[in-house]
């Protein structure tokens, strides 16, 4: 049975740049790095050190405090570079790969006939347990708790994302085969979330065992998040695994194949890019892959000078890695943009400000509802307390009450936090919020820290 | 861009200045990478584009019953340029006063300067009587800045509106420059403009209505035309029912205010309103008003649209705006009708039901935390 669910409450977000159906570049990669920064409430050991020889699926690090959860190179090389921060905090380990990738030889799981138990020590050992998220939190979960449910999204809808129906157009075989192994953990458990508008199109909806849910609306319909509340809600005390859909198409390339084969294909996007399309690469490559995407674009007046700002993932929730930084583990587009350090002379007062977009009928926007926007990182004003009311519930399609979630966080309230939803939210369903605030809030930020609290006090 | 050092010597009053006169540097560090170009700058100045039409019929009205009062023929710009030289002197030191101390208490804590006033200091002038003297009109702001918003950390944390509580300390503090029937009207001329009158009184559409005085023509001697336009004694902005309404379509269509609040409090007033009608005694008591009256007389409707509707001290969730708004209008016509000491209720409505807006958010968000504690417990 599909089921039709209909997300009234969000917002396109309509940065310029959305990447083309078409592979653009193929990425030579010369470095890759895997950073337990990625990794939400991580705490790493490193288990290599430099000028170690690596395969691809060779373990760098693992969780400290559950060292059965393996993080492994996503390339044969060498241990080039142990990055640390302040307080020698681990940051990356990157890796120099060789001209042509080894694999890691494992045992090819045999997914009809393995138990639970096999399939998730593989996953394990060949470090592709941490594709899997899980709520609450965001975490990677602890292999022995078993799953309510098990949520895959197959479609992106925030800006600038990587079309899936492309980019994994010939990984239906091994979604197919990860889908089977986690029928296997959870028999029944895993739901499937497509678009409406394609539902019929997407190489996916031949996928067999899963429980198909169909979603229409703007972003952010194709948030996980989104999906399980409106599906099956989190209560107190419940777990819920999510996969990238990308990342299952890596599962299941190690189980039908028994090597540990990260290559992604990458959306390149935004405002910046010379030509918004795809790029062959693999996961934690570097940006240098990136750098010969950016483009001049001499007619942004507003931006002209500005620097480019990398991030690893969309514009909403990516991270800045920099020109020299690396993709992100769940990330699979790359969004290009322009800085946005400069004065614009009465801003706010311009009855017109056609380069620049409001979700608000207080600009003009909503007269140019295809017009695509070059937008920066400019915070297009200062930070304020929170003023008007009821303004993230119109891009907010959950049943919570953003602000007094928000609230409960900043005032560190345990109690309230999980009174109001906090098991129900990772960073990324707040995104819009932090988008259309007209205080400037950092929702999701707050949220983060409220999470971190959160983890804290469980321990 | 470095983060803006507020402390230093009048950090926040330059840093004020510069981000009025363009959109500051800073970029995003944490979550969404972009943002929208709306602020809390453009939301204030929509509010106050949105009270331009019931200033500007406001300012001509005061003329135009300064020219009745007085028994003078005066032509349109002659009366509306009497009203602007009568309202100008509120809004300098409506301004003045309050902009002073929202730039001082931002420089004591070092915080950057809100938009806040910009939209209570511009409603301030429209809800006093015009003879208001100005010393007391600066008390008055002082009071609402200081009391009302500042010790509660400046906009978006306060419990009452602020420009409402600048009328209330003026109708309790100085009674005599707030109520009764003779401070409605403009009594003394300005650079020439108008003529000196003492002692005029003319009871109010409010008092009249109060003693009976109404049919279905309209109340007293004003028409249902004349309480539309807002050619009346009343507050400054308040008369004009058709200039509220335009304000009232740009805060809808922009999102700025809530209709839910709107249309709760028409219909908590009708609703009041048509129980009283039910119950009147006698045709001439006040209660047998017709319930629609209500909306058009006073200061329901500029209360409704601006006042009522502010986000900071309205109720915050969906659901409790249509509560918060029901109660609004009711318990403007409740006051109205049954409290012989105040002539208008909707003012004391607002304040009560901002007092009370917290609670009804509880109520709401509660409902929310039962549903999903439910949840936890039916596995």
């Amino acid at each position: 049975m599909v089921d039709f669910i209909n997300i009234r409450k969000g917002l396109e977000v309509p940065v310029a740049g959305a990447p083309d159906r078409r592979i653009i570049d193929v990425a030579k990669i010369d470095t890759v790095a895997v950073k337990p920064t990625d990794f939400k409430h991580l705490a790493p050991k490193l288990m290599v050190k430099e000028g170690d020889k690596v395969l691809a699926g060779s373990v760098l690090f693992v969780d400290k405090a559950r060292p059965r959860i393996q993080f492994t190179s996503p390339v044969s090389g060498t241990v080039d570079q142990i990055v640390r921060g302040d307080k020698r905090k681990l940051l990356a380990v990157v890796v120099k790969a060789d001209e042509k990738t080894q694999y890691k030889e494992f045992e090819p799981v045999k997914v009809e006939s393995a138990s639970a138990e096999q399939i998730i020590s593989a996953l394990l050992e060949s470090g592709l347990w941490p594709c899997i998220k899980q709520r609450p939190y965001g975490i990677i979960p602890a292999p022995e708790v078993a799953p309510k449910a098990i949520f895959v999204s197959g479609f992106h809808s925030a800006p600038l994302s990587s079309d899936l129906d492309f980019s994994l157009r010939e990984e239906l075989d091994s979604v197919q085969a990860a889908v089977r192994a986690f029928l296997k953990i959870l028999p029944g458990g895993v739901h499937f979330g497509i678009k409406a508008s394609n539902h019929a199109s997407t190489p996916f909806h031949k996928l067999s065992g899963v429980k198909f849910h169909t979603f229409e609306g703007p972003h952010p319909a194709g948030n996980v998040g989104v999906q399980i509340s409106k599906v099956c809600p989190i209560a107190k005390g419940d777990v819920v695994w999510t996969v990238d859909l990308h990342l299952m198409a890596v599962i299941g390339r190690f189980l039908l194949k028994g090597i540990v084969d990260m290559s992604k294909i990458v959306a390149v996007g935004g405002p910046m890019a010379k030509t918004p399309g795809y790029v062959k690469g693999v996961c934690g490559m570097s940006m240098k892959n990136i750098g010969t995407l950016v483009a001049e674009k001499p007619e942004l007046s507003l931006q002209k000078g500005q620097k480019v700002r990398f991030v690893s993932g969309s514009p909403l929730t990516g991270t800045n890695v920099g020109e020299d930084g690396y993709l992100g583990f769940y990330d699979d587009s790359v969004s290009l943009l322009s800085e946005g350090n400069y004065n614009e002379w009465f801003g706010w007062a311009k009855i017109f400000r056609p380069k620049k977009f409001s979700f608000s009928r207080g600009y003009f926007s909503w007269l140019t509802p295809r017009k695509k926007y070059a937008m920066d990182t400019n915070t297009n004003g200062g930070v304020r307390a929170f003023v008007l009311s009821g303004y993230y519930d119109k891009v907010f399609p959950m049943d919570i009450y953003p602000v007094y979630l928000l609230k409960a966080c900043l005032a560190g309230d345990i109690e309230k936090m999980e009174q109001l939803g906090i098991y129900e939210v990772v960073e990324e369903d707040f995104a819009l919020c932090d988008y259309i605030c007209p205080s400037k809030i950092e929702c999701q930020k707050i949220i983060s820290d409220g999470i971190d609290l959160m983890l804290k006090e469980m321990e | 861009m470095a983060k803006f050092d507020y402390n230093k010597i009048f950090g926040s009053t330059i840093e004020a200045f510069q981000s009025f006169l363009k959109v500051p540097s800073t970029v995003t560090r944490f979550g969404s990478h972009v943002r929208d170009c709306n602020d809390l700058k453009r939301v204030m100045i929509i509010v106050v584009v949105a009270l331009i039409p019931a200033f500007l019929v406001g300012t001509y009205n005061v003329g135009l019953q300064h020219s009745l009062a007085a028994g003078l023929d005066m032509g349109f710009w002659q009366m509306f340029f009497y009203g602007l030289l009568k309202v100008i002197p509120l809004y300098l030191v409506s301004y003045i006063v309050g902009l002073a101390i929202e730039f001082g208490s931002a420089q004591i804590k070092g915080h950057e300067v809100n938009e806040g006033y910009l939209v209570s200091g511009m409603i301030i002038p429209l809800i006093m009587p015009v003879d208001v003297p100005l010393w007391i009109l600066a008390l008055a702001v002082v009071f609402a800045v200081i009391i009302g918003k500042e010790i509660f950390g400046g906009t978006g944390m306060n419990i009452w509106n602020p420009a409402l509580l600048a009328r209330a300390f003026v109708f309790f503090a100085y009674p005599s420059a707030a109520s009764g029937d003779s401070v409605w009207y403009a009594k003394s001329a300005v650079f020439g403009l108008g003529k000196d009158i003492d002692a005029f009184t003319g009871a109010t559409a409010l008092s009249q209505a109060s003693e009976g005085a109404f049919s279905a023509a309209g109340v007293g001697q004003w028409s249902i035309a004349d309480m539309l336009i807002g050619l009346m004694p009343g507050s400054v902005g308040e008369t004009s029912v058709i200039a509220i309404a335009i304000g009232a379509i740009i805060l809808i269509w922009t999102g700025v205010a809530s209709w839910k609040i709107m249309v709760s409090s028409v219909l908590g007033a009708l609703a009041i309103g048509g129980l009283c009608n039910l119950c009147a005694p006698e045709a001439a008591s006040y209660l047998a008003m017709p319930a629609w009256y209500h909306l058009i007389i006073g200061g329901f409707a500029f209360g409704t649209v601006f006042m009522a509707t502010d986000p900071v001290t309205s109720a915050q969730t969906e659901g409790g705006k249509w509560i918060y708004g029901f109660l609004v209008g009711a318990f403007c016509v409740i006051l109205r009708v049954f409290n012989p000491g105040y002539p208008e209720g909707m003012m004391l409505s607002i304040l009560l039901m901002n007092t009370f807006a917290p609670l009804i958010d509880h109520c709401v968000v509660s409902r929310n935390i039962k549903r999903r504690l439910a949840r936890s417990q039916q596995k």
